[in-house]
């Protein structure tokens, strides 16, 4: 059947709170005004204040309670309005979730999942524009998801919520509105596992989240032009499915990464290390990234599209392996 | 009214006595190198951990900062399993990769130690969250210094719980200093930081934390409360650490001074007990001279078992980053 990104998440959410009493969730609007981006559509009615809980703005608060309800048992769902807004609850993620399986030599877990939505919208400014992945993925004790498609969208989060640690799990605003296939009946995407997205013999693109819709636009424009690009959406971002990125580069020889976030310390500098370290001998060039660039997120429209990648950088990064 | 049971009196004074031998060995421990990297000791505040942790059922929550010796010896955890992990060793409570700052002890229900100032406080209404949530009739203690209390993190938590009437039971254990920092120079209510709880709509009293039993008595009255379903907690236990803030300082040095000390030495929270229980002539020298002989054993045999366990392998070092 064919959804949106948001039902798609609101089902995921929906099946897996009707699976299992233990799933609430909670966050800043998610109840009465179905959420920020409507994502709870339903929720209040169906499943009640006591299991879609509206907090006070009050990220670290929160967050840090939602822990503590995971470590006795029961499995939150966080919505963060905006990943953005994750930093002020970054203490709770990094010291409090992150480590306590680890501090307690495995005698607590934090089953709990945090989800929202990361990267530019449209000119929202510095602070509601950042695509954080890195950081997170910088954590030992967190998984990071960032599904691109309704369908991955669904299958992971219910994954998501079923998993024993803590998952952030990053959507995207300008995805909520995009349709796709999506699976009949029950089903989950495991975690760590990357998909080929389209098949290509010439140059390998790694790409993720909202920037997938891109590459797989340039790779359209490219076989128009001869060129066949091989597209690979990780999906889960850590752990990092290398293998699927590693047969693909063993084919293509090529690499290009195409992330929104900043380049320094980027996600892709970390996936091109690994493919250098395991996949060297097989490249016929050096491997591109192309990346949001390093700047706080300009206001005006002009700026803020020379931020972002675009369809002109990766075709230009693709062309200048071939 | 206090009862004065000789057995059960005997009994408070034994787990107070347990954590402060057991600190004061720690303390030898770490002029030895057998423990190493941050040791903040309890002494001068079992009382608090003692009085408050003694009004509980098996079931409820405990949970606590990183000066949390005290409170998981008096929840009941074994003395050797805790040394053993101060001294990073595989048979410690967390397998020797908590430390002394992040004692776990889960059957035992104490969720933790934590070392980020402030940071425990929103874990604790989460664990009350989860008790309501489940209807079960559980209450979660929560133990901080006076120097979390400014901190955002604890305001968003007594939001939280008294917004939610959460059962949670938030223990202030006043022990004056923030590291070196008295806290009337870090507190805007330090007269009386318990305003800082009842702004909130929290209940707030002050108890006098050197006597254990004055804390035991006002944490029954205040579980049953708290149990019953009437919302959040909060007790400001005055107190004082005879110690440094950790061995990394002196017992006085720049920020008070030796006469200080001195001065709430006399209110030492065992000499107080032992004193009503000389006075009142239910107990006698005897009585305290076996105690001491028993607990030194215990403490002995706790060291012992943490010298003669092996250090984890290096194999586990990636062990329980995730569930495998």
């Amino acid at each position: 059947m064919e959804l949106s990104y948001r039902e798609a998440l609101n089902q995921a959410m929906r099946e897996e709170m009707r699976r299992d009493q233990r799933v609430f969730l909670i966050g800043e609007d998610v109840a009465y005004y179905q959420g920020a981006f409507k994502v709870s559509k339903g929720f209040i009615e169906e499943f009640g204040p006591q299991r879609v809980i509206d907090t006070p703005i009050t990220e670290a608060g929160f967050t840090g309670l939602a822990i503590g309800a995971a470590m006795a048992g029961l499995h939150p769902i966080v919505e963060l309005m905006t990943m953005n807004f994750g930093i002020v609850a970054l203490d709770q993620i990094v010291n409090n979730a992150a480590k306590i399986r680890y501090m307690s030599g495995g005698q607590l877990s934090v089953p709990l999942v945090i989800r929202g939505p990361g990267s530019a919208a449209h000119q929202l400014g510095a602070q509601h524009s950042q695509s954080l992945e890195a950081w997170f993925c910088h954590v030992p004790g967190l998984k990071v998801i960032a599904p691109a498609t309704p369908h991955d969208a669904k299958g992971l989060l219910k994954s998501a919520i079923r998993d024993p640690d803590p998952v952030i799990f990053i959507e995207a605003q300008l995805l909520y509105g995009t349709k796709g296939e999506v699976q009949e009946g029950e089903f989950t995407i495991p975690i760590g596992v990357a998909e080929v997205k389209r098949t290509g013999q010439d140059v390998t693109i790694v790409a993720y989240s909202k920037m997938l819709l891109l590459v797989l636009e340039a790779a359209d424009a490219l076989s128009r032009e001869g060129v066949e690009v091989e597209v690979i959406d990780p999906r889960t971002l850590k752990p990092l499915d290398l293998q699927t990125i590693v047969a693909s580069v063993k084919k293509t020889g090529r690499l290009v990464i195409v992330e929104e976030g900043w380049y320094f310390c980027g996600l892709g500098a970390q996936i091109a290390e690994s493919v250098y370290a395991t996949a060297f001998d097989y490249l016929d060039g050096p491997i591109r990234r192309v990346t949001g660039e390093d700047v706080p997120m300009p206001y005006c429209r002009p700026l803020e599209d020379a931020a972002i990648p675009d369809l002109p950088r990766v075709i230009e990064a693709v062309k200048s392996l071939l | 009214m206090v009862n004065m049971d000789t057995a059960d009196l005997l009994s408070l004074y034994r787990q107070m006595l347990l954590i402060r031998r057991f600190e004061e060995r720690s303390a030898e421990m770490y002029a030895l190198a057998k423990i190493a990297g941050f040791l903040h000791l309890y002494i001068g505040e079992e009382a608090i951990a003692v009085g408050a942790i003694a009004s509980l059922r098996p079931d409820d929550y405990v949970i606590s900062a990183y000066r949390d010796h005290g409170h998981c010896l008096a929840r009941g955890s074994d003395p050797g399993r805790v040394m053993a992990e101060l001294f990073g060793k595989a048979t410690g409570l967390c397998k020797g990769k908590g430390g002394s700052m992040h004692l776990v002890d889960l059957p035992r229900r104490f969720m933790g130690g934590y070392a980020i100032v402030g940071g425990h406080i929103p874990l604790a209404t989460g664990l009350a969250f989860a008790n309501k949530y489940q209807s079960l009739d559980l209450v979660t203690v929560c133990f901080f210094g006076e120097g979390a209390l400014p901190s955002g993190q604890a305001h968003e938590a007594f939001n939280l719980a008294a917004l939610w009437k959460l059962p949670v039971i938030f223990i202030c254990e006043n022990n004056r200093y923030g590291m070196g920092t008295p806290a009337e120079r870090a507190i805007a209510l330090y007269g009386d930081v318990a305003e800082t709880a009842r702004s909130y709509g929290i209940a707030a009293e002050s108890v006098d934390g050197m006597d254990v039993l004055a804390v035991r008595s006002a944490m029954q009255r205040v579980v049953a409360q708290v149990r019953a379903g009437h919302g959040p907690w909060f007790i400001e236990a005055t107190t004082y650490r005879f110690m440094g803030h950790s061995m990394a300082d002196p017992a006085h040095g720049h920020y008070r001074t030796k006469e200080e000390v001195e001065e709430y030495r006399k209110r030492d929270p065992l000499t107080l007990l032992k004193s009503t229980m000389m006075a009142q002539k239910l107990a006698d020298e005897a009585d305290f001279k076996q105690l001491e002989r028993e607990i030194g054993e215990v403490v002995r045999a706790a060291v012992k078992f943490a010298e003669e366990s092996p250090f984890p392998a290096r194999s586990d070092l990636h062990a329980d980053v995730l569930q495998e």
